[in-house]
């Protein structure tokens, strides 16, 4: 059976429809399909998306399948409702060669829960000395469009002028890690009033915004297009509003976890609340939602940084950086957006798949939930309030700073291509 | 109820006072000619030191013999405990052979918060310097120093430091010393003044319950005790100041900046000294500088702290925060 009927779905959290996909397509949208022949869902009023898209990702294989695999990793994707991924290229070996991009793409699709797309290291072994071969990444059969040294800043900026340049010959984007290295060095946190008293390294808000200064200049110089991966101050907003108003081609992405938590966490010296960027405060919070409302931040992107155990079950100083998040991702997305009344879920579907695919530029991706587009498709039952439980993570690490937090909203199926990935919940 | 001694912001005015005055009786044991009191036979403690520091160490060890503990020490010296598991697996290894309290330093800020909160292990923990957060032992010697000299021996019982004007100098970004001493001092209710060159105070440092100024001739003749803190000369390669002379001219305590301090009025260090950088040999030498007393101090409060915490009737020091986040 080929044919699925999704009865009475709040399309983007309008009236309720039906939609009913045929094979790899949605045929018809509207009301009172006809259910012949087909699997019928009932949606009872949950609120249909169309598949989620992550810009920011980390699979960690190859290298670290200890943490995450490609498999692990994008059923994580599938159960958190996300359709396509972008995976970052801090990999060992680093994703600086067509070989290795290619790699992790056939993953994603032999596995087949959630499309794969590389990023692309911008410079080899992501070092900031020479420029990784962008043209035979994005030539290969990954088809790479965007290129990213995250984890570290391509901080030297004459490689970034040139990384910029570059990309501009196939419509290439480079994403920039917006962090100053010598500002911070020894940084274990967002550098204020916490940082003093707990006698942990600052990393101070104008570390990113020195850099993303810079970077919107140099996209204007050159007539490029720039990303700000996870954006995380006031004052980075302030600077990135400057850089649209002015018509540089910059566009920026949020981590869930930048809208909901700060840096208050760390007086619990608590790993888990170690992040790269560091939890902010409240302000920076307020002001990064309202960015996001505004659309001066263009998307959520979840930065899902999967580590194991002992990398965070330790004293603060020795943990690693990073938090999972691509299965709670959408469910802090409505607590800070939705629940209060920021967005609507037409303005989360722009920033969670729209955008993310059209910045990406991730084909079949982030369409419109109508007739003869591919059917990749969630469903989420935004009524549903829960405590966050690690245990069911189907993500191979648990480095999540909402275990026991209640949240909103679950999903409960996805589609790739009009393949159910997940159904009530579960993986298939 | 948990009972460990973690910050120097944990302690109620009470709870200090209390340790201060319990200080003094112990301080009575180091004049008898056995100096040893049977309090803590019978109990294990472990002296687990994963950064050098000779000085808490024997200072901590004496107290615990001195108070018949049985002392295992554990230095946990070099590269070999960078990965963070080491702690958390020591920390087991220790609880599994019945060890009752763990005295810990650590590198890294809130290692023994951590090691307090995180469930590993029961014993009460002890915070002996971590990173550049918390030394409080320190900074209750550094009290009892100053209650000693400032009130008296026997006029300070159950007295704080009510309108003591304190100054602490020098390296406030990285010191422990200076955290905990603010934390403290400001709840024996004694007014803290800062002084150091802008590139060594904290962001975020005006929310801390003292004053901060970069003008130490200011701020000598108003001081009823002046802490200088050590330097460490790599800070300079940091550039944190231009030269080693330029910081001695303006931050250093010589003998003419002695000499506008008020008569009563006493120069602490918590040591180990760097003469001719932060302090002059004719000021470290004077009578007006404790730093041999905070010493013997040092082992009074270690031993009160220790007995309060493991042997007496009633806990005076309580875990004042909450172990995790809601």
């Amino acid at each position: 059976m080929s044919k699925i009927l999704i009865r009475g779905a709040k399309v983007l959290g309008g009236e309720p429809q039906d939609v009913l996909i045929d094979g790899e397509i949605i045929a018809q949208v509207g009301a009172g399909l006809s259910d012949e022949d087909a699997l019928v869902v009932e949606a009872d009023g949950k609120v249909l998306l169309p598949g989620l898209v992550d810009l920011h990702t980390h699979l960690r294989e190859p290298g670290r399948e200890d943490s995450e695999t490609v498999l692990t990793g994008t059923r994580a994707a599938a159960s958190g409702g996300y359709t396509a991924v972008f995976a970052m290229a801090n990999t060992f070996p680093v994703a600086d060669t067509a070989g290795v991009v290619e790699q992790v793409y056939r993953l994603g699709q032999e596995h087949g829960y959630c499309d794969v797309q590389p990023i692309g290291a911008v410079t080899v072994g992501l070092e900031g000395k020479k420029l990784a071969e962008l043209g035979a990444m994005h030539e290969s059969a990954a088809g790479v469009t965007v290129f990213s040294d995250d984890g570290k800043c391509v901080d030297d900026a004459v490689m970034m002028r040139r990384a910029l340049e570059y990309v501009k010959a196939f419509g290439g984007v480079v994403a920039q890690h917006a962090q100053e290295p010598r500002l911070t060095e020894g940084a274990q946190m967002n550098e204020g009033v916490v940082s003093a008293e707990l006698g942990l390294g600052g990393w101070p808000a104008v570390a990113e915004e020195s850099i993303i200064a810079r970077d919107v200049l140099l996209a204007e110089h050159v007539g490029s297009r720039v990303h700000i991966c996870h954006l995380s101050t006031a004052g980075s907003v302030e600077i990135v509003r400057w850089a649209k108003s002015r018509g540089i081609d910059v566009t920026a992405e949020v981590t869930p976890h930048h809208l909901l938590l700060t840096d208050e966490l760390v007086r619990t010296y608590n790993p888990v609340y170690k992040v790269n960027p560091p939890l902010r405060t409240e302000r920076d919070v307020l002001a990064l939602r309202e960015a996001l409302a505004d659309g001066t931040i263009d998307i959520v992107a979840t930065d899902h940084a999967p580590h194991p155990h002992e990398d965070k079950d330790c004293e603060w100083g020795a943990a690693a950086m990073g938090m999972v998040g691509l299965e709670t991702a959408l469910s802090v997305v409505q607590e800070t957006m939705v629940t209060t009344g920021l967005l609507d879920w037409a303005g989360v579907a722009d920033r969670m798949s729209f955008k993310p695919a059209k910045i990406g530029r991730a084909a079949g991706h982030g369409r419109p939930v109508s007739a003869g587009e591919p059917a990749n498709l969630t469903l989420v039952d935004t009524a549903y309030r829960g405590s966050v439980d690690p245990a069911g993570f189907a993500s191979r690490s648990r480095n999540t700073p909402y275990e026991g937090r209640e949240l909103p909203g679950r999903v409960t199926h996805t589609w790739l291509r009009g393949k159910a990935t997940l159904v009530d919940g579960k993986l298939t | 109820m948990q009972r460990h001694l973690i910050s120097a912001a944990d302690l109620t005015r009470d709870d200090a006072v209390l340790i201060l005055d319990t200080a003094e009786e112990m301080a009575r044991v180091a004049d008898r000619p056995i100096k040893k009191l049977p309090t803590l036979r019978g109990r294990t403690i472990v002296n687990l030191f994963f950064e050098d520091s000779t000085r808490t160490r024997i200072s901590f060890e004496a107290a615990e013999k001195r108070l018949s503990a049985d002392v295992i020490n554990f230095t946990a010296k070099g590269s070999s405990v960078s990965k963070g598991e080491s702690l958390k697996d020591t920390a087991q290894t220790l609880e599994a052979m019945g060890v009752d309290a763990v005295v810990i330093r650590h590198g890294a800020s809130g290692a023994p918060y951590r090691l307090a909160t995180s469930g590993w292990i029961d014993a009460a923990v002890i915070n002996a310097g971590d990173g550049t957060h918390q030394h409080p032992t320190q900074a209750l010697l550094d009290a009892f120093t100053m209650r000693r000299r400032l009130v008296g021996r026997d006029a300070g019982l159950g007295q704080d430091l009510s309108g003591r004007r304190i100054t602490i100098v020098g390296d406030v970004l990285h010191s422990r010393v200076a955290r905990s001493n603010v934390d403290l001092l400001h709840t024996l209710g004694a007014e803290v003044t800062l002084v150091a060159p802008p590139t060594l105070v904290p962001v975020g440092v005006e929310t801390w319950p003292c004053e901060v100024s970069y003008d130490l001739d200011s701020t000598l003749a108003k001081s009823d005790a002046v802490m200088m803190l050590r330097v460490q000369r790599e800070r300079m390669n940091a550039a944190f100041f231009p030269t080693e002379r330029e910081y001695s001219r303006r931050y250093g305590l010589d003998g003419d900046r002695m000499a506008r301090m008020p008569e009563h009025a006493i120069v602490m260090h918590p040591g180990p000294m760097v003469r001719g950088m932060e302090i002059t040999a004719e000021v470290a030498d004077s009578d007006r500088c404790t730093v041999v007393e905070q010493v013997a101090n040092g082992v009074s409060i270690r031993m009160a702290v220790l007995y309060l915490l493991l042997g007496g009737n009633e806990p005076a020091v309580a875990h004042a925060r909450t172990p995790e986040e809601k």
